[in-house]
């Protein structure tokens, strides 16, 4: 501890350096921070850009505006944008803006690390969106790159592998860092069960990212292999097997999911019992039920693969395994509804986000408990209805908790409060069209529209044209957040180092001025009993 | 309800098309057939799953529905007490936190086991079902299924051996799905869910299929029988339905995984007739058979791979 202090204390400056190198050669968690959240915001609208394709072709059933090609190209880097992006990102720069603050470091633990990580990003998206200019075009064979499909790609093919390395690098390195932070750095007497239960999340996140990027890399490189050194790990032909990529893309991909859904529970588990002024119901089992989520995660994957033909034994198994995962997750869902429960509940823009979260999360819940019955996942499988599914746990899931910790945190990162009224619009309005848009997708699915497809039939014009109108003002409505931010970036109210005066806010990161200083805890300080959650 | 009205209106679409078929004509099918069938391609009412006109199929729309109004309680309680705690607890209505009310092993425990329960509540049916639907023995008529990108080749085994042929999109959806086509798919009868010559099956037998592809990976789906398979290269994969007797008809799908370009664009139709039927046309079809040697040439050319513009996806 008293090591890492020096280190930091080495590099003490009062003042930030000026102009650009100040974000070049960037080792302040907090810059770094607030890059890694202004990228993930810049991806959110690149992705964002695409659902909107997306959305203005099924506008109606025939091909008004893209060809089918162009349209695959949109789907797959849609997701790859926003998963890689814009959600994992955003994650990464809370985790560099708030793990130090919350546990009382001066710093992140590697910070040169830190900045390579970071700016590896957009080298990353970079050369990933460039493909759209290359011959053959983007990738368009679905962001999981299943074999034979992809390696039908143009030159767009090693770029693909090369931007996902280096998101795979990023993420692990950024998952180095927020482990050996947490490990090493907090302050005397916290021990891990004192830590913010977002640290916690953000931990068992990490390791998951650890166990497996490097699993996404060896299958992609595979791949590279199969399309330039002619080997035959998934070529049929060759003695290979296509399944195989399938089974270690999902040992990955279901991780992954959790990865994307972790933090965000942290989340919510810091805003509740503030604006509920009371303590966060049953925190240690909070902290076993999401250690359990990130165990099952490794044993689930199969169940994206039913319809590929599998044996009975292991169908059984993914759908028990899956089914489990309901438990730990229900568990965490009734202690945000006991925190609720006897509180003194108000309702400012981070709370609202938190309680949006809390309700629609739980309805992709429920249908991922549907999509675990095997046999009825053969009809619900690259349906829409899957679509639905892990659109509510991303969008009104993580992408909801992203903008509520930020409507939670920024006062202590700008010093200024934000517009409140502007804030709640986007609440209000993001809630409505984030319905409008998934919820017809229900329906389409049970229905029988396959996705991925730039067409379909006209029995299903009228949900479609419904969840258009939900995307389009979904999309326009996220404007009201930039402005939000930028304008809490330029000014405002000034923020009070506790910020939510009245509300129950706790922990270390409340106790430093607003905004925070460049340095800060650069003594470690010393942990008031009003700072631990729990005894 | 849409469902019945299906019912009733199924059969008749079925003729006019079956005399369409076997000329392989989407458009002989559009002036025989009914705008209301192009609406109902299955018998799902437009928003729930289809009932479906095999028992598999009953039993997936009944574990969805048990499944549904299950999670349907539980909303109500969950979302109930959620409600309740927003609105009854409210600062601006003068409610004081308790701060005391941190932890209960005995609430937590009781929350723990009961979701359990009801788990196993309901994968004990649905294993009961996996059971049944893996079970392909004992199949009376058995069909290879390729995938190729991107048209279903179906070669049939058994008593039918040697009817051997492509089915894809049909003609008139083909020309209307092009970009700037500047033809209403709503004109089109049964819009890319048409096929210039369906799979034909007998109904009240077991009907194997063995799925594979020549390409990419593709899925063979039918919701109406409550069936769908990848079709993978290098692999064989199995897949079974049994259409109850009297729900002769023509049911329709859709490929079910992203295979490329036109992966929206190859459907999958069935037409389930009586099994004498089925017999004649069987008969018919062997006797439009050249002499044994020319029907392994002519189908050769067809079956070779997509030529080399397609190697690529654009």
């Amino acid at each position: 501890m008293a090591n890492a202090h020096e280190i930091a204390h080495d590099d003490h400056h009062d003042q930030p350096p000026s102009g650009i190198k100040r974000w070049l050669f960037a080792t302040n968690h907090k810059d770094i921070g607030t890059m890694y959240l202004v990228f993930s915001l810049i991806m959110f609208f690149v992705g964002g850009a695409m659902a909107m394709v997306i959305r203005a072709e099924l506008f109606q059933p025939g091909l008004q505006l893209v060809d089918p090609v162009l349209f695959n190209q949109m789907t797959t880097n849609h997701a790859l944008v926003m998963i890689f992006g814009a959600v994992m990102p955003a994650f990464v720069g809370l985790a560099n803006w708030m793990v130090p603050l919350q546990i009382g470091a001066p710093d992140m633990a590697l910070p040169r690390m830190n900045n390579f990580s970071f700016w590896l990003l957009p080298f990353a998206f970079t050369i990933l969106l460039s493909t759209f200019f290359v011959p053959g075009g983007a990738i368009a064979g679905g962001w999981t790159m299943y074999p034979p499909l992809v390696l039908q790609s143009g030159d767009s093919f090693p770029m693909l592998i090369f931007a996902v390395h280096l998101m795979g690098v990023s993420s692990i390195m950024g998952a180095i860092n927020v482990i050996v932070t947490i490990m090493n750095m907090r302050t005397p007497g916290m021990t891990l069960l004192k830590m913010p239960i977002f640290c916690w999340a953000w931990l068992i996140t990490a390791y998951l990212l650890i166990a497996v990027m490097p699993v996404l890399a060896g299958a992609v490189t595979m791949l590279l292999m199969d399309h330039f050194f002619k080997t035959s790990f998934f070529n049929a032909a060759g003695g290979g097997d296509p399944l195989m990529f399938e089974h270690v893309f999902w040992f990955f991909g279901h991780p992954e999911v959790y990865i994307m859904i972790l933090p965000a529970f942290g989340i919510v588990s810091e805003i509740i019992p503030t604006f509920s002024r009371k303590p966060l119901f049953g925190a240690t089992s909070m902290i076993y039920a999401t250690a359990s989520i990130g165990f099952l995660s490794f044993i689930v994957w199969g169940h994206h693969m039913f319809a590929d033909g599998m044996p009975m034994a292991a169908q059984l198994f993914f759908m028990m395994s899956t089914m489990l995962i309901a438990v730990p997750t229900g568990v965490k869902v009734f202690n945000w509804t006991a925190t609720m429960w006897r509180g003194s509940l108000s309702f400012e823009p981070p709370m609202l986000f938190a309680i949006g979260f809390l309700f629609m999360f739980t309805i992709g819940g429920f249908s991922g408990v549907m999509l675990a019955i095997v046999p009825a996942d053969f009809q619900y499988q690259n349906s829409y209805f899957v679509v639905a599914h892990f659109h509510y746990v991303l969008v009104p899931g993580a992408v909801f908790a992203i903008m509520g910790a930020v409507y939670y945190w920024i006062p202590k990162w700008t010093g200024n409060m934000y517009n409140m009224t502007l804030a709640k619009t986007h609440f209000w309005l993001s809630t409505i069209f984030v319905n409008v848009l998934f919820f017809p997708q229900h329906f389409l699915g049970l229905a029988g529209m396959p996705r991925r497809v730039p067409d379909y039939a006209v029995q299903f014009s009228d949900w479609n044209m419904v969840s258009s109108i939900g995307g389009f003002g979904f999309g326009l409505v996220q404007i009201l957040f930039a402005i939000a931010v930028i304008q809490c970036i330029r000014g405002g109210k000034k923020a009070s180092a506790e910020v939510w005066n009245g509300a129950r806010p706790v922990g270390l990161e409340w106790s430093i001025p607003s905004p925070a200083p460049y340095h800060s805890f650069t003594t470690p300080p010393v942990l008031e009993p009003a700072e631990v959650r729990r005894s | 309800m849409n469902l019945k009205r299906f019912r009733k209106m199924s059969p008749g679409g079925c003729r006019s098309l079956r005399g369409a078929a076997g000329l392989g004509a989407g458009l002989l099918g559009f002036a025989g057939g009914s705008f209301a069938d192009s609406m109902s391609p299955n018998t799902s009412n437009g928003y729930n799953l289809p009932m479906g006109v095999t028992d598999i199929s009953h039993e997936i729309y009944d574990l969805h529905m048990l499944v549904f109004w299950i999670c349907v309680g539980i909303a109500v309680v969950v979302f109930g007490a959620m409600i309740y705690s927003l609105l009854r607890f409210r600062k601006s209505q003068g409610a004081i936190a308790d701060t005391s009310m941190v932890h209960s092993t005995k609430v937590e425990i009781i929350w723990t086991v009961i979701p359990v329960i009801i788990l196993v509540f309901m994968a004990v049916p649905a294993a009961e079902t996996i059971l049944k639907m893996e079970d392909t023995r004992n199949s009376e008529l058995s069909i290879r299924v390729t995938g190729y990108q991107w048209k279903w080749q179906y070669q049939y085994l058994n008593d039918a051996e040697g009817i051997d042929y492509f089915s894809t999109l049909a003609q008139d959806s083909n020309f209307a799905r092009q970009l700037h086509s500047g033809i209403d798919p709503r004109t089109v009868p049964n819009y890319l869910l048409s096929v210039d010559k369906p799979m034909v099956v007998p109904s009240g037998t077991k009907v194997r299929l063995l799925l594979t592809s020549m390409d990419v990976i593709h899925a063979w789906w039918i919701p109406d029988f409550g069936a769908k398979r990848d079709a993978i290269p290098g692999f064989i994969n199995e897949l079974w339905f049994k259409v109850t007797p009297g729900k002769e008809g023509i049911y329709r799908g859709q490929c079910a995984a992203l295979c490329g370009r036109d992966h929206g664009f190859m459907p999958i139709v069935v037409d389930v007739r009586t099994p004498d039927d089925f017999k004649k046309w069987v008969v018919e079809q062997k006797a439009a058979l050249n002499p044994p040697t020319l029907p392994a040439a002519a189908p050769a050319p067809a079956a070779a791979p997509e030529p080399v513009k397609t190697a690529r996806l654009n």
